[in-house]
């Protein structure tokens, strides 16, 4: 192994041969490309690059933005003469972020490049409409098709063709809990939780006159994500799948039940729960007032800036083991970028061990790559990385990946009137029409 | 000025010099008006046509499709069936009546307070413009964050002993639901739905959305100021002498003001809900930033529907088609405002 | 040749019943009290440190005086600030000349279609701005203006016009036509009696319209999200609202730099309210 990495480490020989002389020695194809990915980086002589480099996204705000920063570093280091700007603005999905992004795409000014979700929010919003090219060399240059699981490429993918470098995975279907509110009314959580175990705790929480479930719904995304969760935990992932792209029907019988199981649900739901953003709702469980609280796992963020990680506890949302809804940031290659070829640096950068590296620790995400080094996450981080290994990777609808933004944006309001009125047929009627539309 | 005038008149008289009425001139007024008409046409009348076209388009996604939808007003069909809709131009109609009722009412109110002149009136009237001067994006999260009903406004009320002092009365603790509470009070749909069979179609609850009251009472707050002003500039050009007189005749001060001087205010008290009502009719960021849609909608403007359409749901057509709405409902309450200035003038 | 306003003040009730007066004192801080409420939150939590700072202690003050987000807020912001100086001052001056110019025309200037051409100006003012963003957008990158600080003062110039023509159509019109009248005996031409004539009476109106501009241009987010993409040239509402990300708030910076965002208007508003009124009394919104 020794003498590999030296060879590696010379520089004198090709990408072909090294992986050639990795098989004979019985190294896997993972770590050797890994090693050989790291020494392209480090021993590649900086790039000759000149002029500006413009990078659209919405992570502006203070847990966010050295994450940024990162991956600004990270392309610096390869392409110091290139000029980065950063041209984020707050507000991801529907904000104000969005309105910017369409505005320039249709005045025909993209970015350098932009941040997007896998899935359809990338297909419809961008390939379809045109303002995207291919990045699938990409992957094969920067080993993205062989360290990224297929289903995330899948994701990323139209036609045989790939058009996102991802970046970060979050986990959308994850469900959070105050181990000491918890623990004082009796209950414990093992290492899954099925819907049954979920409710009679539940129950047991109201009786001991504490809030169950913390949500908070303000953020148009919130109900929406939390019935997708529940609607994964109760049908499992092939079903919901063929719900969402549209080969099952909404009104079925069996979809029926799982709406009105997720009424019963709402009853141990905080009262105020309209007036607070979803990070207000995760304060809830912070501060003791709450015990559990299903979010993906940017609220994890939370817990750090808090410090209150090791008094909280997580599992699948309940039924959804095995699962792993993935919410990824990825980046694009634009159709008429203004400096392509930093474009190009840019996609190669983010692309990168080191740069997903540093990276998913800051954003409190996992890499997207699965030959990048764990050791520097957290405890939660690795049981997730173990997750999105092994686990069926299905995209959140309620944050664009497995539905047409039309379809999103009807679902978010289908949600919010079904939190309110409870009405299980309308509900369902909705849905039906708006996947017809 | 008048005799300066006629002074200058008779000066000039005697030396005979008249000048003619600038008849080369004739052509300058509409030349220098001329910049801004053409810059009205492209950038607002031009708009406007663009947007009618988009929203009897086929654009319902990232790719721009300008063709004709077929049949042609589809989308405004469309449009009119979603109850989220609906919902929303109830609420602008809630709101808009609402909100004008409180901001003169308020307006006025410190006005009346404010031209007795007592002392620090000054500092007063300062208190009450510089609202206005902050942004609505700003004032809108601290607006949500005093009528949430965990905190805010409740939690004064347990904090100075209200509560406390309430429930020994037996008349319980006080904690209404503020921005959160869903219901809808005072529904005419049932009675609406005997009178016009077809009303059916209305799927919205028609009636007040309890949450909309302390989304009128921040923008009252906002926007009071203003009115205010009006009515404090309004109040200076009455005479001190009507008011004088009025209460030398024995009227009661409240009589005095009543009968006499509220009167005199008419003609502000119109210009004020003009511009205050076609705010209210636009609103956006306020709402945006203190209640979002609401629980069920409850808090839902056409000023969001617009913004979630067209830029998060990518439904061009659809996002035009409330745009052209929302500019209809404007016109309906300023075509008759400028049909009274074009004849008074 | 000043107008003289001040025999309009009105004249001062006598202080009778000062019982009355008491009455109208409390009530006004009560009032008072009120509209304060909102501005005292957001700057006390401004002051608060991110750690203790809960939304259930939200009228509490702080525990100490350390500046919590001030700090912060202060150094995002600032380079915006002067970016939002730079764009909003000429936009407020170019507006209200604009709108000084129209206004003397439309009132004093008349010709055949004037009056119906001043409601299709003034029908521009109630445009709701989400619908035209896009073609916006299009029509400024053709006059390449588009991304540009001082497209963004066009574009407030121009979406400003309605307003300001009708607050100074108003008010000129109030000025008797004999003034226009013996100035024209005297020789004077159109132009020349609005720089002489004109643009000095109408500074009551100035002040109305420039207080008025100033504050919808300086708290404008649309706009300034969409014309001007590029960070470096962004206003300071722009930046306000990244303070707040998408997946995490500090409120303290937050709430520091809104009350950083707001202290210029609020500055003007204090310090030029009396004039405000004035102006406003003058006959700006008569009618």
């Amino acid at each position: 192994m020794n003498l590999f990495v030296a060879d590696v480490m010379s520089g004198r020989h090709n990408r072909r041969d090294l992986f050639r002389r990795a098989a004979a020695l019985g190294i896997s194809a993972t770590v050797a490309g890994g090693l050989i990915n790291r020494a392209a980086a480090q021993d590649a002589t900086p790039s000759s690059l000149t002029g500006d480099l413009e990078i659209f996204s919405w992570w502006t705000s203070p847990g966010e933005a050295p994450a940024l920063e990162a991956l600004f570093t990270e392309y610096k280091k390869r392409n110091p003469g290139v000029n980065v700007i950063n041209a984020a603005v707050a507000g991801g999905g529907g904000g104000p972020a969005q309105a910017v992004l369409q505005t320039r795409l249709q005045g025909s000014n993209p970015p350098d490049s932009w941040q997007s979700h896998p899935g359809h929010e990338l297909i419809d919003q961008y390939v379809d409409a045109g303002y995207t090219e291919t990045v699938t060399d990409i992957y094969a240059s920067e080993g993205l098709d062989k360290a990224v699981p297929q289903g995330l490429i899948d994701q990323c993918s139209k036609d045989g063709q790939q058009y996102l470098v991802p970046v970060g995975v979050h986990r959308g279907n994850g469900l959070w809990y105050n181990k000491d509110v918890v623990g004082k009314a009796g209950v414990t959580v093992g290492d899954t939780m099925t819907q049954e175990e979920f409710m009679a705790a539940l129950d047991k929480l109201k009786s001991a006159g504490v809030t169950g479930l913390a949500i908070g719904d303000k953020d148009s995304f919130v109900d929406a994500q939390t019935f997708e969760n529940h609607l994964l935990g109760a049908l499992g992932p092939d079903k919901w799948v063929a719900l969402f792209s549209g080969d099952a029907a909404w009104d079925d019988q069996e979809v029926k039940d799982v709406m009105t199981s997720f009424t019963k649900l709402l009853d141990y739901v905080n009262s105020d729960h309209s007036a607070l953003s979803w990070s207000d709702a995760t304060a809830m469980i912070i501060e003791g007032k709450a015990a559990f609280n299903t979010m993906g796992d940017w609220a994890y963020g939370e817990f750090v800036a808090k410090n209150v990680v090791d008094k909280m506890g997580w599992v699948s949302y309940p039924g959804s083991d095995g699962s792993f809804v993935l919410v990824v940031d990825g980046f694009t290659k634009p159709k008429g970028a203004p400096d392509m070829d930093n474009a190009i640096a840019w996609l190669k950068s983010c692309s990168s061990v080191d740069a997903q590296a540093a990276f998913n620790p800051l954003k409190g995400s996992i890499p997207a790559r699965t030959d990048v080094p764990t050791d520097g996450f957290s405890e939660y981080h690795k049981w997730s990385i173990a997750s999105f290994a092994k686990d069926h990777l299905v995209g959140s609808a309620a944050h664009g990946l497995a539905t047409s933004p039309a379809f999103k944006q009807a679902f978010y309001d289908a949600a919010i009137a079904f939190v309110t009125d409870k009405d299980v047929d309308t509900f369902a009627t909705t849905l039906a029409d708006a996947a017809k539309a | 000025m008048a005799t300066l005038t006629t002074a200058a008149t008779a000066e000039r008289a005697d030396v005979g010099v008249r000048r003619r009425r600038g008849f080369g001139e004739r052509w300058l007024s509409p030349a220098l008006l001329s910049p801004s008409i053409v810059a009205m046409f492209i950038f607002v009348y031009g708009f406007i046509a663009f947007t009618f076209w988009v929203s009897i388009s086929n654009w319902k996604t990232n790719r721009r499709d300008l063709s004709i939808s077929d049949p042609t007003f589809k989308t405004y069909d469309s449009l009119f069936n979603q109850t989220r809709f609906q919902i929303d131009l109830r609420n602008t109609l809630v709101f808009t009546v609402l909100f004008l009722i409180m901001a003169v009412f308020a307006g006025l109110a410190l006005a009346l307070l404010l031209d007795r002149h007592v002392m620090g009136s000054n500092l007063f009237r300062s208190i009450f413009l510089f609202p206005y001067a902050i942004s609505f994006i700003t004032t809108g999260v601290v607006w949500r964050w005093i009528f949430n009903p965990e905190t805010g406004v409740n939690a004064l009320f347990d904090q100075t002993g209200l509560n406390d002092a309430l429930a020994k009365a037996g008349v319980g603790p006080l904690k209404p639901g503020w921005i959160t509470d869903p219901s809808v009070v005072w529904q005419v749909n049932g009675a609406l739905e005997k009178i016009f069979p077809w009303a059916d179609v209305i799927k919205a609850h028609l009636g007040i959305p309890v949450a909309m009251i302390p989304v009128v009472i921040a923008a009252t707050w906002q926007l009071s100021g203003f009115a205010m002003a009006m009515y404090l500039a309004g109040l200076g050009t009455i005479p001190g002498e009507i008011k004088e007189a009025a209460l030398v005749d024995g009227a009661s001060d409240w009589r005095a003001y009543k009968d006499i001087i509220i009167p005199l205010l008419k003609p502000i008290t119109i210009s004020t809900m003009i511009i205050l009502g076609h705010v209210s009719l636009k609103i956006f960021d306020l709402i945006y930033a203190m209640s979002g849609k609401g629980p069920g909608f409850a808090t839902d403007v056409p000023g969001i529907f617009v913004y979630d359409k067209l830029f998060g749901a990518q439904q061009y057509n659809l996002g035009s088609a409330a745009s052209i709405v929302m500019l209809v409902l404007v016109s309906l309450v300023i075509v008759p405002y400028l049909w009274r200035q074009l004849k008074e003038l | 040749m000043a107008v003289d306003l001040s025999g309009i003040h009105a004249a001062r009730p006598r202080q009778k019943r000062s019982f009355g007066n008491i009455v109208v004192f409390v009530l006004l801080v009560l009032a008072a009290l009120f509209y304060v409420a909102p501005v005292y939150v957001m700057i006390i939590n401004g002051l608060k440190d991110k750690s203790y700072m809960t939304l259930s202690d939200m009228w509490k003050l702080p525990r100490d005086l350390s500046g919590g987000g001030f700090g912060y807020a202060w150094d995002a912001l600032r380079p915006y600030l002067l970016n939002s100086l730079q764009m909003a001052i000429p936009a407020t001056i170019g507006s209200s000349l604009i709108g000084a110019v129209n206004g003397y025309l439309l009132s004093k200037w008349k010709f055949r279609g004037s009056d119906i051409l001043f409601s299709l100006v003034l029908f521009g003012m109630f445009i709701p701005y989400q619908s035209i963003l896009v073609p916006l957008i299009v029509t400024l990158q053709k006059f390449g203006l588009y991304g540009k600080w001082y497209g963004l003062t066009i574009v407030h110039i121009i979406y400003g016009i309605p307003i300001t023509t009708l607050i100074f159509r108003n008010y000129f019109s109030n000025i008797p036509s004999e003034l226009i009248e013996a100035a024209r005996i005297d020789g004077a031409g159109l132009i020349k009696i609005f720089w002489q004539i004109m643009l000095p009476l109408g500074l009551p109106a100035f002040v109305v319209v420039g207080i008025f501009q100033f504050t919808n241009i300086w708290n404008d987010f649309l706009f300034g999200v969409t014309v001007v993409f590029s960070p470096s040239a962004q206003p300071v509402t722009v930046a306000l609202n990244n303070l707040q990300g998408t997946q995490s708030v500090d409120w303290t910076v937050v709430m520091a730099g809104a009350a950083i965002a707001a202290a210029p208007t609020m500055i003007i508003y204090v310090l030029l309210g009396k004039f405000f009124i004035r102006g406003l009394l003058a006959g700006s919104m008569k009618g």
